[in-house]
């Protein structure tokens, strides 16, 4: 029996406005043990709401509601601010989707590094210093040395990510939720970031969310695939077998991707059955 | 005669010590009608190619012409015409305080048109979006139809060559499809030329007749699109491209 890190059971999230409640989330469930689960979807169908809920970063007015969300057998919801602050980043870490947004403009990458380190560990800024570099080459950046005096303007997409991943790593979480680490990388690079965090979470057994809107890319890397469509989760599938999924939705996802080995004049576009969002959320648990 | 004729092209930033190298002696054709693609990894050099024709990057030697007419570093209005750029982001490429009719309205109306108001209708329904949208503002619409939106400004001038710069990479891949079929359907109609810069093989292998391969600056390889799904690279770059995006 696999070993559940984290449990997330009946998980919404809604968003309160003028015309009454929007449901982004709408009773998801699923289990994350030491594995790769993916989650996708299209924009707004609630993936990084689900993501974000799980760290209980969803601002106010929006409102986060579960049976529970259990990591390690300890429900979060039940966690003070203070103390859901322990568990950011030292043991649930999250790398966003663009690194230009995720680091401070005005503080050299170094500086952000060690910081993230002494936050959640009594080292002395010598050892800090050490340990960032260490794991800048870990995340195979040549020439760490320049790299922790560089401002985040000065990197390239790829090293920002990079660089993003190696903060969020540093504390050694036990869970990493990746939203669309790489989705603003080319694929050469794409695969190198991807290479990175497979070996990572190999090493350190961790549990990886890996959140992204690209098909092929989660059936190539991950373990275990969440469908979602409008806040539910329609599919759940082993990842190798993603191409022979059943749902309407994730074959006309599948369907709508040009494909290189077989060209076609027109794209087929994916219609949308209304059906889809009333059907009730599959459970992703173990 | 070739729509497009670039030769020799050299692109730099920055001065003395500074300069950078964006792209080094690119040299390549489009006919008239074609659909030519540009893929590379980011820093290549692939969009700074469309940004030297377009006059964004002011920096360039080599020669540039458009129907055999060599284009001079102050560009024509006429030149506005017969080259428009549909760019990458659809969040950034889009004024947020103007609505779709005054972005529509204001091209039409540098480009001398009177007919403003028929062709606005006209172009919104060419590029499928409908009246509806028409004073809508671009944080009322989805990525998609922005995407439109932008495709609508681009063709307003009614022009003959379109440099598209990565124009679904921002997009979810359910309006990818439909932006593509868009793009298909455009070019047939209208009898356009595509320029288009793509990370992604499967879809520059969907639009695109021919393409070139940068790496750092330099165009490694043209090649043809069967080639491309046949997987004949002959350059270790391009391999190594094919190899990661599989």
């Amino acid at each position: 029996m696999m070993n559940n890190l984290l449990d997330v059971e009946n998980l919404w999230v809604k968003f309160p406005n003028r015309n009454g409640v929007f449901d982004a989330v709408r009773g998801v469930s699923f289990t994350l043990g030491r594995e790769r689960l993916g989650i996708v979807g299209e924009s707004g169908s609630g993936k990084s709401m689900t993501g974000r809920a799980i760290l209980r970063l969803i601002r106010k007015p929006g409102i986060v509601e579960a049976d529970h969300i259990k990591l390690d057998g300890v429900d979060l919801l039940g966690k003070t601010e203070k103390e859901m602050r322990a568990v950011r980043g030292q043991r649930i870490s999250m790398v966003m989707q663009d690194p230009k947004f995720s680091l401070n403009p005005v503080i050299t990458i170094g500086d952000q590094i060690i910081e993230a380190y002494r936050l959640h560990n009594s080292a002395s800024k010598a050892d800090a210093y050490r340990k960032s570099v260490e794991m800048l080459e870990a995340v195979s950046i040549n020439d760490p040395e320049r790299v922790m005096r560089a401002y985040p303007h000065e990197m390239s997409g790829g090293m920002g990510q990079r660089i993003m991943i190696a903060m969020m790593l540093i504390p050694n979480p036990e869970i990493l939720i990746a939203d669309e680490p790489t989705s603003a990388l080319d694929v050469s690079v794409q695969r190198q970031v991807l290479d990175i965090m497979d070996k990572l979470v190999k090493e350190r057994g961790m549990g990886l969310i890996f959140i992204s809107h690209d098909l092929n890319l989660v059936a190539d890397f991950c373990d275990r695939v969440l469908i979602m469509y409008a806040g539910r989760v329609v599919e759940v599938c082993d990842a190798k077998n993603l191409h022979e999924a059943k749902h309407p939705y994730t074959r006309g996802l599948l369907n709508s991707l040009p494909r290189l080995d077989e060209p076609s004049k027109r794209l087929e576009v994916l219609q949308r059955d209304p059906e889809w969002s009333k059907a009730p959320s599959v459970s992703g648990r173990v | 005669m070739s729509m497009l004729d670039v030769d020799g092209l050299n692109v730099w930033f920055g001065k003395h010590l500074e300069r950078v190298d964006a792209v080094k002696g690119a040299t390549f054709q489009v006919a008239r009608g074609e659909s030519f693609g540009l893929v590379g990894e980011s820093g290549s050099g692939k969009s700074t190619i469309l940004r030297a024709i377009t006059g964004l990057a002011p920096d360039w030697s080599g020669t540039l012409s458009i129907e055999g007419q060599p284009i001079a570093k102050k560009r024509p209005k006429t030149f506005f015409k017969q080259v428009q750029m549909v760019f990458q982001d659809p969040y950034a490429s889009l004024h947020p305080r103007h609505s779709v009719d005054q972005v529509l309205g204001e091209t039409l109306h540098l480009h001398g048109f009177q007919d403003i108001d028929t062709r606005v209708v006209k172009l919104l329904d060419d590029v499928g979006l409908g009246q509806k949208f028409r004073f809508r503002y671009p944080h009322q619409l989805s990525g998609g139809q922005r995407q439109r939106v932008a495709i609508a400004r681009a063709l307003a001038p009614e022009p003959e060559l379109l440099l598209l710069d990565e124009p679904t990479s921002a997009l979810d891949v359910s309006v990818q499809a439909e932006i593509l079929n868009l793009l298909t359907d455009l070019r047939a109609d209208r009898g356009l030329t595509y320029l288009m810069v793509s990370h992604d093989l499967s879809v520059v292998a969907h639009m695109c007749d021919r393409l070139a391969v940068m790496k750092s600056g330099d165009i490694v390889e043209i090649m043809s699109v069967d080639a491309l799904r046949a997987m004949n690279a002959t350059h270790p770059y391009t391999q190594q491209l094919f190899k990661a995006s599989l």
